[in-house]
């Protein structure tokens, strides 16, 4: 193994070869990664030991999937160095990492929909330009792997066919087929059902039982303290800790996670919730991919009181946001605006929950609330254009939009103040505030806000968190989605938490603790009935 | 990270259009200095041979008449984030619309004649686009790919109603009947010495009104409104509450009716018959001349008139040099097509790049806003 | 109709299926690699005039073959920087392409030839004659079997049999070779082909330089076998037949097959005959024309079975950040 330059890109040997029996399969040393203004990754340490299963927890946006794509190769890091089985590697690319012995299962599956299971398995790793000598292999050694590992599937299936807990078991085929020793795995089980991912859980042990290495990347802390040896947290690109599984707890994890951040004081009396003017009955939805997104959700809004939604970013609440405010379609349930059912067929069931009060500042302003290449004044009618206000029959009053976006942009405090500029060209917080000012100067009956200060400097935070205080206290009903845990206990008057689908517990943010709604968050519900 | 500072917008509308054309010209005199003839002296042929007198211009505004309305139509769809490749079959199919009516009512006046077949036009044109666009908004199917087979189908079509339907008794080639001289529009000829023998007709103020309703109709309505939204942001549109699906139907059957007024131009006001092949590809100019004035009326009325111009040019040029034609016109417009529609990536990235070294204002921009950004 | 007048239309039908199931088989390769290609027809077209151009000066029927593959890759590689490199949209190079090539082969005809943009007329060494197969004379008094090899089977030019055999190799290269296996996931998933360590728009290239090829092919087709000689505009939207014969075909080899012979056999028809009777109603000859265009886009409506195309068809791929 010496004979490899550890600074040399070109292929090594697979790492199989030369594997002491203990000691750290993986070092990282000073990572440090910036997109643009981003600092992704500060001076990351982190050592894995060989053999165990290691897993990385925090936040979304903490920067755990950054870091694992460093080691993939799929990023370069801006400094710092990563260790290999001891030997200082420069990961210039996929191939190189899996040359190395690093496999990784992403997110978002690689695989071919329309291939069958072998041919995904050999993609990339043929061994000559005609397919079947590779195909007999691949055969011979699937087999052999899925008895030594408990991985049953069909080679022959078609990949689209099988279910998607099948689909992550051929994405650790392909990786172990490459020779992994080492296996990424990066929030494996957030498409899975429960069963599925006590399946995966099982593989993975097995793994770790044949002397394998696994980097698991998660934010369910249940799976953590179910599987892994070693824990490590980030949190905010930062590594806050690493600790051994059994010397830690759940509650001590949550609170690294979230850290002890200063809770922002916000001036809020107390609510004085009217009459129910939202509420969600049983509702069902699926995403785009037709899963279940959304399983059998019921709550309500009144008047004058903000409700907050907590969880970890994909638990449904996305699809619960579109669904309400009539972007998308139910399976089942209703959604009950003032006492009236929101039909959401078709493709124009916004402009129908707008008609009927409900004013929405969406999750993601770039891809929905706002047209990047339009002008601040066109983003400000943006869904209100077919109203009297902007003119009657077919012509658009521009006159008076300009006028409005004018006076607007000026109680908003949008800078700069030019409601000609493109919308691409404000910054985060200032196109929040645009469509805040839409929104919200409407006087909806309704409002349902998603991440409002999502990518949003801390100035205009206080600013946007206090024009919503001033919403509900001037009795509007006020449904509210973040993954900022910190925002949701100083803003809302009730929390509901969702994990899977589902409305997992409700709390009172004055009452309730931190590391009560991580808990929560993570999925872990019976843990008080159990005690 | 990646994304470079956006052009400032006087070099998005003019020097990045300008640019291309001059490359496509160069390219285009490459061609004639290969063949051994001289490309300024053709380059002069052309500019006298579409300005050089009033017959010339006449020429010159006739041609222009038509790529306005092409242009216009796939501008149109393209501002809604549609491919309009059909105007060809559109335009064709609108013909039958204008023979039919102007044959039906030639006895009249053709201040009669010309609002009817002006409807029928857009109404034959609007349904063969429609098809297409109800297609894809309903079943998925892409409107490219449509719309190329209804250019196909509306080829034979035509020449099926040519033969065994239009053409009347004694005539033996595929073609119309001709329309009565009262019901046949005016041409500017008879009114202005110098456009006479000329084909530009009444329809030119047809297509110049058209330019101001489009431009209306794109900014100036919640129809336009919503028509840009959707094509800059599908999502944001639906958003908005915008029907997208509603949306695409709309606008190919719009598109389609601006195409139809090709054969407005050609059936009523030039040939006075419908023949085969009028619109002569009027539809596949109408897509360089809408990336060439970057989709905006002004930008396609000048467009327009300098493929007006080249057309009739180049119909000049092989009385200048003998052996050149107007094909050599073809060969630009290609070159236009290619650089200003799919290698637009050809300058842009250098373009962008020279702008933010060489402007002041938006290198200290530029400084501010990254200082600002690491210090949060 | 008796034997002889249906060979006679089967016949012609393997003469006329042979150009779309080139230019099909052409569409095929760069359209499972993802580039949407609207350009076959200009790509043919330039070749044709390539070929015969080169066919009539060098009086070698294969030169001219040599410099319409030529052509037809150099202007593959145009679309390919303007699609692949550049990111450009797919269906306008693939427009301008054809446009392209309409203005230049009519220019550069007529500059070189003077014959109204018709090339010389080849002689019979700047063409490929009929191939006769071995036995066709000797079996053709065998009954029926006999006169299908001869009149059917036997006496096409050169490039017929290939374009047959292309449809074995593709479906060969497709789903036996590594290289099939990869292009067929480029189109599908590029970003899995990416991760695997492979490069997108490495494969993309090779695609599409192998759709020139075959478009080469094609077009020589038209003016050195099929013709004797280029004339303009010879193509005649075959390219975009082709293109609808592919999306008919769901983008697989043998069906392409199946679905140029039947377009082939239309086109045959329609030469034919004026009109055809179909249960006492008069059938228009524009009618059987139309009708491999109606039949796709009924088919793309998805009103008989569904034709999808590639996944990452038409989206240039950006490894994102």
């Amino acid at each position: 193994m010496s004979e490899i330059n550890p600074q040399d890109p070109q292929r090594p040997q697979p790492a199989a070869a030369s594997v002491p029996a203990s000691g750290w399969a993986i070092e990282l040393e000073k990572i440090n990664k910036r997109f643009g203004p981003v600092h992704a990754n500060k001076d990351i340490d982190l050592k894995i030991e060989r053999g165990t299963i290691h897993g990385i927890v925090g936040e979304n946006g903490a920067g755990k999937s950054t870091l694992m794509s460093i080691l993939y190769g799929f990023y370069t890091a801006d400094s710092g160095t990563i260790r290999v089985n001891g030997e200082v590697h420069a990961i210039t690319d996929s191939r190189h990492a899996l040359a190395l012995g690093i496999g990784m299962v992403h997110q978002h599956f690689m695989l071919v929909d329309n291939f069958s299971v072998l041919e995904n398995v050999i993609l990339g790793a043929e061994d000559s330009g005609l397919l079947k000598p590779s195909l007999d292999r691949a055969r011979k050694e699937l087999d052999r792997l899925e008895t030594e590992y408990d991985l049953e599937v069909n080679p022959d299936a078609i990949v689209e066919d099988i279910s998607v807990g099948q689909q992550q078991r051929v994405e650790i085929l392909k990786a172990l087929y490459r020779g992994a020793e080492t296996l990424i795995l990066d929030e494996p089980t957030g498409v899975l059902t429960p069963k599925e991912a006590d399946d995966l859980f099982r593989v993975l042990e097995t793994l770790r039982a044949q002397g394998k290495t696994v980097i698991l990347i998660t934010h369910k802390l249940r799976e953590i303290m179910a599987i892994t040896d070693n824990v490590s947290v980030m949190r905010q690109g930062e590594m806050v800790a690493t600790v051994k599984t059994a010397e830690t707890s759940p509650e001590q994890l949550a609170e690294l996670m979230v850290g002890r951040r200063v809770l922002l004081r916000i001036d809020k009396g107390e609510a004085h919730p009217g009459k129910t003017l939202l509420e969600v009955q049983n509702l069902v939805v699926a995403d785009d991919l037709g899963i279940v997104r959304v399983k059998d959700v019921s709550f309500s809004v009144r008047a004058g009181e903000i409700v907050g939604i907590a969880g970890v970013s994909g638990n449904g609440q996305s699809e619960l946001l579109e669904s309400v405010t009539g972007m998308r379609d139910q399976r089942s349930g209703n959604v009950v605006l003032n006492g009236n059912p929101l039909s959401l067929k078709g493709d124009d069931g916004a402009a129908r929950a707008r008609a009927a009060g409900l004013a929405h500042v969406p999750e993601d302003r770039q891809r929905m609330g706002l047209v990047t290449s339009f002008s601040e004044w066109e983003n400000s009618i943006l869904g209100y254009h077919e109203t009297p206000t902007y003119g009657t029959g077919p012509l658009l009053d521009i006159a008076a939009a300009k006028r409005e976006a004018a006076e607007r942009i000026k109680t908003f405090d949008v800078r700069p103040a030019d409601i000609n500029l493109k919308g691409s060209l404000f910054s985060g917080g200032n196109q929040q505030k645009i469509v805040l000012a839409r929104e919200m100067e409407r006087n909806p009956d309704v409002l349902v806000v998603g991440q409002p200060t999502r990518g949003v400097d801390i100035g205009a935070i206080e600013f946007i968190h206090n024009q919503i205080i001033k919403m509900r206290d001037a009795g509007k009903a006020i449904l509210l989605v973040s993954v900022e845990l910190d925002e949701i206990r100083s803003l809302a008057d009730r929390i509901l938490v969702m994990f899977d689908g589902q409305i997992v517990g409700e709390a009172d943010p004055a009452t309730a603790t931190e590391g009560e709604l991580g808990l929560m968050m993570a999925g872990v519900t019976d843990r008080k009935a159990a005690e | 990270m990646s994304a470079l500072r956006p052009l400032p917008r006087w070099a998005d509308i003019a020097l990045l259009p300008v640019l291309n054309l001059i490359l496509a010209f160069l390219i285009s005199g490459l061609v004639v200095l290969m063949i051994g003839q001289n490309p300024f002296v053709a380059m002069w042929a052309i500019v006298t041979g579409a300005f050089g007198n009033g017959y010339n211009i006449g020429y010159t505004l006739y041609y222009a008449t038509n790529f306005i309305f092409t242009g216009l139509a796939v501008a149109l769809a393209a501002h809604g984030g549609l491919f309009n490749i059909g105007a060809n079959g559109q335009a064709y199919v609108a013909g039958l619309g204008v023979i039919v009516t102007a044959l039906a009512l030639d006895q009249t006046h053709w201040l009669i004649v010309a609002p009817v077949a002006m409807l029928a036009a857009a109404l034959f044109g609007g349904v063969w686009a429609f098809v297409p666009g109800y297609l894809q908004a309903k079943r998925g199917s892409h409107v490219v790919i449509t719309t190329i087979m209804f250019n196909f189908i509306a080829a034979a079509l035509m020449i099926y109603m040519l033969n065994r339907v239009l053409k009347p008794a004694g005539v033996s080639g595929p073609e119309s009947a001709m329309i009565e001289e009262a019901g046949r529009m005016p041409k500017l000829g008879q009114f202005f010495a110098p456009f006479n023998y000329t084909p530009v007709n009444f329809s030119i103020f047809v297509a110049l009104l058209a330019l101001v309703l489009v431009y209306i109709l794109i900014w100036h309505t919640r129809f336009g409104y919503s028509l840009r939204t959707m094509g800059a942001n599908p999502t944001a549109a639906r958003y908005a509450g915008i029907s997208n699906s509603r949306m695409i139907m709309i606008t190919m059957t719009l598109s389609g009716a601006l195409a139809g007024m090709v054969a407005f131009n050609e059936v009523l006001g030039v040939q006075n018959r419908l023949v085969l092949d009028f619109v002569a590809d009027a539809g596949f100019v109408g897509i360089a001349v809408a990336l060439m004035g970057r989709n905006h009326p002004i930008g396609i009325g000048l467009a327009a008139l300098l493929f007006g111009a080249l057309y009739q040019g180049g119909n000049e040029l092989q009385y200048v040099i003998s052996g050149l034609d107007r094909t050599v016109v073809v060969i630009i417009q290609a070159l236009v097509i290619l650089f200003t529609g799919a290698m637009e990536g050809l300058f842009r990235p250098g373009l962008q790049r020279g702008f933010a070294l060489f402007s002041q204002e938006s290198r200290a921009e530029a400084l501010e806003r990254s200082t600002v950004k690491s210090e949060s | 109709m008796d034997m002889g007048a249906i060979l006679s239309i089967l016949d012609a039908t393997l003469r006329l299926s042979t150009p779309l199931l080139l230019a099909c088989l052409a569409g095929l390769y760069s359209e499972r690699a993802g580039i949407f290609d609207i350009g076959l027809e200009g790509k043919m077209l330039a070749a044709a005039f390539a070929a015969a151009a080169v066919a009539a000066v060098s009086g070698s029927a294969w030169i001219g073959l040599m410099a319409g593959m030529a052509v037809s890759v150099m202007t593959a590689c145009l679309q390919g920087v303007a699609a692949i490199t550049l990111k450009g949209n797919q269906l306008i190079a693939g427009v301008a392409i054809n446009m392209l090539a309409a203005g230049l082969t009519t220019f550069l005809g007529q500059q070189w030839f003077h014959q109204g943009g018709r090339t010389p007329a080849l002689g019979p060494d700047g063409r490929f004659g009929a191939i006769q197969l071995p036995f066709a004379a000797e079996l053709s008094g065998v009954p029926i079997l006999g006169p299908i090899y001869a009149d059917l089977i036997s006496g096409h030019y050169l490039l017929v049999y290939i374009a047959f055999a292309m449809v074995a190799v593709t479906a060969y290269v497709l789903y036996r070779t590594r290289f099939g296996l990869r292009l067929r996931a480029v189109g599908e998933n590029p970003k899995a082909v990416d991760t695997a360590g492979i490069s997108v728009n490495k494969l993309r290239f090779q695609a599409v330089l192998i759709t020139g090829l075959l478009c080469g092919l094609a077009g020589a087709y038209f003016s050195i076998a099929q013709g004797s000689g280029f004339g303009n505009n010879m193509t005649a939207g075959k390219g975009y037949i082709a293109l609808a014969a592919l999306i008919f075909a769901k983008w697989k080899p043998v069906p392409a097959m199946f679905t140029c012979l039947l377009f082939g056999f239309l086109d045959a028809l329609q030469i034919r005959l004026q009109s055809a009777e179909l249960f006492g109603i008069e059938v228009p000859v524009q009618a059987i024309q139309a009708l491999p265009y109606v039949l796709t886009v009924v088919l793309l409506a998805g009103f008989i079975g569904k034709a999808v195309g590639p996944k990452a068809g038409g989206v240039p791929y950006t490894k994102e950040r």
